[in-house]
Parts: C-alpha cells; sequence; structure tokens
C-alpha cells in the first residue's frame, strides 16, 4: 500500500482526509456490485427492467452485470429454482470470488411460492446462504432496489479487516465455496402424501377437503 | 367417409368407437392391435401430424393406464383420438416414431412421466426429470411434495466437498 510519507503539500493545494480501513472498503464494496442476474422465471423480467434505464438502479452502482460469475460480487437468484438446476446455481456460487452476497428474488426463489412441488427447491437457502429476501410474485424493481439499498446497509455492518487479519474462520461460507453446515438443513416440509403401500393418497388434500364437506 | 367409420369398417372385434369428447371422434383400440392400426391411419388415411401422446393414470382401476393418442389428417381437414388400456404396472406399447418422428419427444416425456414402455423407440431416455431419477411424477401414488427430491442434488454437493477437500489436501502437500 505504500510507505508514510512527510506531507509536503498544504491544505489548500490537495487535501486529505481521516478514516477508518472498514469504511473504506465496505464503501467501495457496497457502492459498487456488479450483479450476477440469474433469472430463471419471470422475476428476471423485473430484474432486467430494474437495470434498464427508467428505474435505473446505476444511482446505486449496481448496474453493471456481468455473465460471467468470475466477476460479479452479487448473485441475484430471480425466479423458481428446480432441483436439476440446483447444481448449476451453486456452482455459480463458488465461481464467484470472494466477497459475494445472495439476494433470493421473489417468493420462488425465497420459500419455493406456489410450486409446492417435487421439482422445486423450497426456497434457495437450502442450497446457498441468503442475505435478503424480497417478496412479491414477481416483485416490483422498486422492491429489489430497496433489497440493494438493504444490502448496502449490511454491507456497512460487515468488518472485512478483520478477516484479512485473522483468515477465514471454521464457520466462513464463501472462500472455499465449502459450507461447513448446510443452512437450513434441520427444515424439513411438512409432507401431505406418503408413497405407495403406505397410507397412499388417503392423506391428500382433496380427500380431508371431502371429508369436511360430508 | 371418416376416418373412424373407415376403421369400424375394417370388421376388428378390437377396436370400437366410445364417446366422443370435445368433438373428436375416438376409438378405443386393444394394445395388440395398435400398431397394425397406426400404421394404416398413416399410409391410408393420410394423418401426417402426430399432436399428442400422452397417457392417463386410472389407478386403482384395473387396466390401471391408458394410452391416448391423438392424430390430424391436414388433407381431410379431420382428427382422431386414440386411447388404448393398457395393463399392469409397468406397461409397454409400440412406439410410432417411425411413423411420426415428432411423436418421438412426447413418448420420451411420457416415459419419463408414466413410465410406460415404448417398444421401438431408439432413444427412450427421461426428458424432463434428471437421468437418475428414480420416479414417474405423474402416477397417482406418487406424493406431490415429491420423494426425497433433494437426493441428487445432496449426493452431488457430497462428492463436490469431496473434490475440494481432496484439491485442497493435495495444495498443502505441494506448499
Amino acid at each position: 500500500m505504500g510507505s508514510l510519507k512527510e506531507i509536503t503539500t498544504t491544505d489548500d493545494e490537495s487535501g486529505f482526509m481521516a478514516t477508518q480501513v472498514n469504511e473504506l472498503m465496505n464503501w467501495g464494496r457496497k457502492n459498487s456490485l456488479w450483479p450476477m442476474p440469474l433469472g430463471l422465471s419471470c422475476c428476471g423480467i423485473e430484474l432486467m427492467a430494474m437495470i434498464g434505464p427508467k428505474f435505473d438502479i446505476a444511482r446505486f452502482g449496481a448496474e453493471a452485470a456481468r455473465f460471467s460469475p468470475r466477476q460479479c460480487d452479487v448473485m441475484i437468484v430471480a425466479g423458481t429454482l428446480t432441483w436439476k438446476m440446483a447444481e448449476a446455481a451453486r456452482t455459480i456460487y463458488d465461481q464467484m470470488p470472494d466477497p459475494k452476497w445472495v439476494i433470493a428474488m421473489g417468493v420462488c426463489s425465497s420459500s419455493g411460492g406456489m410450486y409446492d412441488s417435487y421439482a422445486v427447491v423450497q426456497g434457495v437457502d437450502s442450497i446457498l446462504p441468503v442475505d435478503i429476501y424480497v417478496p412479491g410474485c414477481p416483485p416490483r424493481p422498486d422492491a429489489l432496489i430497496d433489497a440493494i439499498m438493504k444490502l448496502q446497509r449490511k454491507i456497512e455492518r460487515e468488518n472485512p479487516l478483520k478477516r484479512v487479519l485473522e483468515g477465514p474462520t471454521e464457520l466462513d461460507e464463501s472462500g472455499t465455496g465449502i459450507f461447513a453446515k448446510a443452512p437450513n438443513m434441520e427444515v424439513k416440509t411438512k409432507r401431505y402424501g406418503t408413497y405407495m403401500g403406505d397410507s397412499g393418497m388417503k392423506d391428500d388434500h382433496s380427500t380431508a377437503r371431502a371429508k369436511e364437506e360430508s | 367417409m371418416t376416418a373412424s367409420e373407415h376403421v369400424l369398417g375394417l370388421g376388428w372385434d378390437d377396436v370400437s368407437a366410445v364417446e366422443e369428447r370435445d368433438g373428436m371422434p375416438t376409438l378405443q383400440v386393444a394394445p395388440q392391435r395398435l400398431r397394425e392400426l397406426l400404421e394404416i391411419l398413416k399410409r391410408d388415411l393420410g394423418f401426417e401430424v402426430a399432436i399428442l401422446v400422452t397417457a392417463v393414470d386410472h389407478s386403482p382401476k384395473a387396466p390401471r393406464f391408458e394410452l391416448v393418442q391423438q392424430f390430424l389428417s391436414i388433407q381431410n381437414n379431420e382428427r382422431l383420438r386414440l386411447r388404448c388400456p393398457l395393463e399392469g404396472d409397468n406397461p409397454s406399447a409400440p412406439s410410432c416414431i417411425d411413423l411420426w418422428p415428432g411423436a418421438a419427444y412426447m413418448e420420451r416425456e411420457c416415459w419419463d412421466m408414466f413410465g410406460i414402455q415404448f417398444d421401438g423407440h431408439k432413444n427412450l431416455r427421461r426428458l424432463l426429470m434428471p437421468e437418475a431419477y428414480g420416479h414417474h411424477p405423474l402416477r397417482k401414488e406418487f406424493p406431490h411434495q415429491g420423494i426425497e427430491p433433494d437426493r441428487l442434488y445432496r449426493e452431488w454437493e457430497r462428492s463436490r466437498i469431496e473434490r475440494a477437500a481432496e484439491r485442497e489436501g493435495q495444495e498443502g502437500v505441494n506448499s
């Protein structure tokens, strides 16, 4: 970073300012968030609207969407993530350089949404560490801008210097791409039906409704 | 003479007309007669397009599955639906991809979702679900939230973590 030098100029010619390293790093990080647009369904259209000139996310320094994960800071999972796509999404996340953040955009990526299904991941937090959840189906671009601003507030509270000095901790999820502990592993979705041989379809919604009506 | 009248006029006792829905003539055909009938539809009756190949699971009734195929004749402005009951839990039916190559994807989807084998299909792989997926999701006994839906992903994740740990170990030796 250079060595200490005696200041030979006066304040009038070129000023200087005092700050903390953490503040400076966080300021740089939060104002140059490059999103990785993982547009998986209709949320992707709202994501494009947010990046476009009308909503203009360039005001927050996050307009440079890159389609290479190597150049991205924040992954925006926009839409329905299926289990077949989950491996690709996780690989993209692992390929992003540190520091990195994840926004789960829309109810599908936040919780599975209306797709209470065998094919859809019930919330991307079962495979990725999510920083911000955005509700909506799909959310308006304003809501996503709000998420970017909330992520900026979150980045302000981070302590990057500690990580530089002390190295990554055991629970650090980023960097190696290995989870020490998979997030939300203990959360199991409630099953209404059981597989054949057991009670079969009897516990299904439709049967329960038929019972109530009769 | 319409196509269904022509087919019924052949005098086969295992082909019969069943109730019409949404104005489409419908024939019920036994599986051993299906292949012969398909060849007649393509060769003599001018059905150029296979619109649909799908199935119905009538569980717990027997016969359990019913193969449904719809065809369109552009030259005669005519449509025809075939229904073919299939016995057993793991049934098979003759493939029609040599007559209508466009039906290949629909037969693959039908295999993926219902587990119906198509004899003579050259590339009968799953279409929508992953290749190692062990179930047929549109069967009635399949619960809508799936059976271990994350199994394949967790297996992949475990191997990825092992590979990463291996790589880390090698780097440690070299440095």
